[in-house]
């Protein structure tokens, strides 16, 4: 958009002055938005319609497309084959924040695609504007997803503006071999029934661990943070208001007080999440355990090839769920029925559990995830341990759906910027709170 | 302007001086063209400059004084609301030393370094286009993928070069946590992919200078270094200032290297190395505030012209004053 690179202007004639005002003039209403829905033809008609997807990543619809390895299904041409007289157009973009750039730069003017993907970490943004995306409430779909998943794509009006696809159902994935070097537990129900209460459960067996090989127990404080944060109902902001409660929301000091405090034991690697050094780390055996959502196995897989990893079936305090995505449909859009329509297939129970065996994204339908395709479904990588029962039932642990405002991301990287420093050893944990406070106060 | 001899368009037919006959449509469109056609060639670049250049930078103007909201494409004014609230942040303050020092950090060693390079070059050497060719391939290699290597190359704790360090003895440095080093590692990569373009600019400059130049020195005794200082920088200056200008530009805008730095993209916990443009970017796409990024896009913009200016009168001044051009010019006359 506009804020490109600027050149040193010179004395200027007014013709160019004139010029720039007619542009503005046709920038700020140039897309055609609401001529075209009169004319949206339904999707059960018979007359042709064009219908554009978009997506990111690999949602697992179509190989051809998402440039994935081979699926067992092709969504995008079996429902081209149960309605005839629908063509799909299918973009996936390469990554979730390239489709959050487009998503919010074409929402207001138009162009965007008649089905849109978005992920959970936008969908609070996404929220703000749900008047421009359609309504998709259908009683006829009650129950084909979890309810926390909907509750957060549901808008103060009660407008379900986004069908779930996938959800990250967290456990603990751990260093099998690390374990063992420090005299814990491997065995994963053992390992299960150490980590299973709450959070202080989780650092003390972390105490023992650090104790016994000096090493950091996981990889940072920020990665365990979005655990705990996960499963506050409003951690920083307060739902009737929108306004941000994170510096008097005593649990929010409590989260970072028992974070800190673990990292001053030595629990933390310091290692930032994704970073070069938190890749090396996790094959070089810097830490032993991490949050683990149900997409998280291939990271693990690609990052410590060697390694010998395990997954717990347990999460701290109860469920928590990292990631994961939604389907909208523009209000703008040509088809918003027949949109709605394609959305609603392919966030259906059956469609979901063929996702999952095509990349493994793990359903947000309950039904899906007690099908056999999912239940049955075991992971060599992690000693064969039986991922698909795991995670349905890591899945169902999970209760609360945090409140996310306008302000989430903004407060919630302050905070991650301030256990960054603690564990950086760049200030001690009081003079970072204190700067998380003026941080959080300069928001807004 | 508009005045014309009417003695020159009637020249054929002879009339009274005070009636002017009225002009054919063949004459009017030769007069046309030969009044309006330049303003027409040059047309194409004022008119993309107009849409790609000056729009954007008035429309940032206007969004600057307002509450923009992106999506709706609306926003309500708040006067100068945005601008003190950019200049009261310390994340501000924070990303302005960043820049500078960062820009310092690159741009003197950058062109002392090219200046060497290209008097290098200038000599006779054999291979002469391969060298040439040579400082110019990390121009080539595109930005992102020089930060991916080199943030790989100073990682803090599986780094190539804390490993090196390890080896001799050294401890590690910290590179993503302390503010200087993450300063000089950014450096490093500006510096990597700039130096052999500005060195084959001041070669190019160097080329240009008459070589009786250097034989008249030579005969009067100066060295090699002497001929360096008193023929070749004097002789270089306009594009040295062209040179300076241009990295000042670039150095203040830095962006790539420290969005790749590491994989957060915001320029570290406590914005160790969150330069201003990267500052706007957070503020824009990250923060979704169009209206504070604007004004930030605006407070850059005049820092740069100042900072330019600034440049441009102490350059001026301090790469050999104008007495010693004058000087060397004198010489040549007198031979």
């Amino acid at each position: 958009m506009s804020l490109s690179r600027r050149k040193t202007t010179f004395g200027f004639a007014a013709g160019a002055a004139t010029l720039a005002i007619a542009l503005a003039g046709c920038g700020s209403s140039s897309e055609p938005t609401s001529s075209n829905t009169a004319t949206a033809g339904g999707g059960s008609g018979d007359e042709p319609v064009t219908l554009t997807l978009a997506t990111f990543n690999q949602f697992g619809y179509s190989a051809d497309s998402e440039g994935g390895a081979d699926y067992a299904y092709d969504l995008i041409a079996e429902y081209e084959e149960l309605h005839p007289n629908v063509t799909i157009v299918y973009n996936v973009a390469d990554t979730s924040n390239t489709a959050r750039e487009n998503f919010f730069t074409k929402l207001g003017p138009g162009g965007l695609a008649d089905v849109e993907a978005i992920e959970v970490d936008w969908l609070p943004e996404a929220m703000q504007y749900s008047d421009m995306l359609a309504d998709l409430t259908n009683a006829d779909l009650d129950g084909n997803w979890l309810d926390w998943k909907v509750q957060a794509a549901t808008d103060a009006d009660g407008r379900l503006i986004a069908y779930g696809t996938d959800i990250g159902p967290e456990a603990i994935c751990y260093n099998v071999d690390a374990f063992e070097e420090a005299g814990l537990p491997t065995d994963p129900t053992e390992v299960a029934a150490a980590i299973d209460g709450d959070w202080s459960k989780f650092f003390d067996l972390g105490a023992q661990y650090t104790e016994a090989t000096g090493k950091g127990f996981y990889e940072e404080n920020a990665a365990v943070l979005q655990g705990m944060i996960g499963q506050l109902e409003a951690p920083y902001e307060d739902p009737a208001t929108d306004e941000i409660v994170a510096l008097d929301n005593p649990e929010v000091k409590a989260v970072y007080d028992e974070l800190t405090a673990a990292s001053e034991a030595g629990l933390s690697a310091g290692l930032q999440q994704w970073g070069d050094d938190w890749a090396a780390g996790m094959a070089n055996g810097d830490y032993a355990v991490t949050l683990c959502p149900a997409w998280f196995l291939g990271v693990i897989e690609g990052n410590a090839p060697e390694g010998n990893w395990d997954i717990a079936n347990a999460f701290p305090n109860g469920g928590g769920n990292w990631g994961g995505s939604y389907l909208t449909v523009p209000a703008s859009g040509a088809n918003v029925e027949a949109a709605t329509e394609f959305a609603a297939w392919l966030t259906a129970p059956e469609q979901q559990a063929k996702a999952f065996e095509n990349v493994g994204a793990f359903p947000s339908s309950p039904d899906a995830a007690a099908s056999d395709a999912v239940q049955s479904y075991t992971r060599e990588f992690f000693n064969d341990a039986p991922a698909g029962e795991i995670y349905a039932e890591r899945a169902a642990a999970v209760t609360v759906s945090p409140y996310k405002g306008s302000h989430y991301f903004q407060v919630n990287d302050a905070m991650v910027n301030a256990l960054r420093r603690v564990d950086e050893g760049t200030m001690n944990a009081a003079d970072s709170w204190a700067q998380f406070e003026a941080d959080v106060q300069a928001i807004g | 302007m508009t005045t014309t001899q009417p003695q020159t368009e009637a020249s054929t037919t002879p009339q009274p001086p005070r009636r002017r006959a009225p002009l054919t449509w063949r004459q009017r469109l030769g007069r046309w063209d030969v009044k309006l056609s330049p303003y027409l060639y040059i047309a194409p670049f004022w008119i993309v400059f107009a849409v790609v250049g000056l729009f954007p930078i008035v429309y940032t103007a206007f969004i600057s004084f307002q509450d923009w909201d992106l999506v709706r494409n609306t926003g309500t004014m708040t006067g100068f609301d945005n601008f003190a609230f950019v200049l009261q942040d310390r994340e501000f303050w924070l990303s302005l030393r960043n820049t500078f020092s960062i820009f310092v950090l690159s741009s003197v060693p950058q062109i002392i370094i090219a200046t060497f390079i290209a008097a290098m070059l200038d000599k006779n050497i054999r291979a002469k286009t391969f060298w040439r060719m040579g400082v110019l391939l990390p121009y080539v290699v595109a930005p992102v993928a020089v930060a991916l290597i080199f943030s790989n190359m100073f990682g803090d704790k599986y780094g190539l070069i804390n490993g090196v360090l390890g080896d001799l003895g050294i401890a590690p440095i910290a590179w993503h946590v302390d503010v200087i080093p993450s300063h000089f590692a950014i450096a490093t990569m500006v510096n990597f992919r700039w130096t052999g373009y500005n060195a084959l600019i001041l070669l190019a400059a160097m080329q240009a200078i008459p070589r009786d130049l250097y034989e008249a020195a030579a005969i009067d005794g100066a060295g090699t270094l002497r001929r360096f200082f008193s023929v070749t920088l004097p002789q270089i200056r306009p594009t040295m200032i062209f040179v300076i200008i241009t990295s000042t530009i670039g150095g203040l805008q830095i962006f790539d290297e420290p969005r790749m730095y590491d994989t957060n993209g915001q320029g570290g916990s406590n914005h160790q190395w969150e330069t201003i443009t990267l500052y706007l970017y957070n503020m824009g796409w990250v923060d979704f505030d169009f209206g504070r990024a604007a004004a930030v896009a605006w407070i850059l913009f005049i820092i740069i012209v100042a900072f330019g200016l600034l440049n441009f009168a102490v350059t001026r001044r301090f790469i050999a004053g104008d007495a010693a051009v004058k000087a060397t010019k004198v010489k040549k006359v007198k031979k």
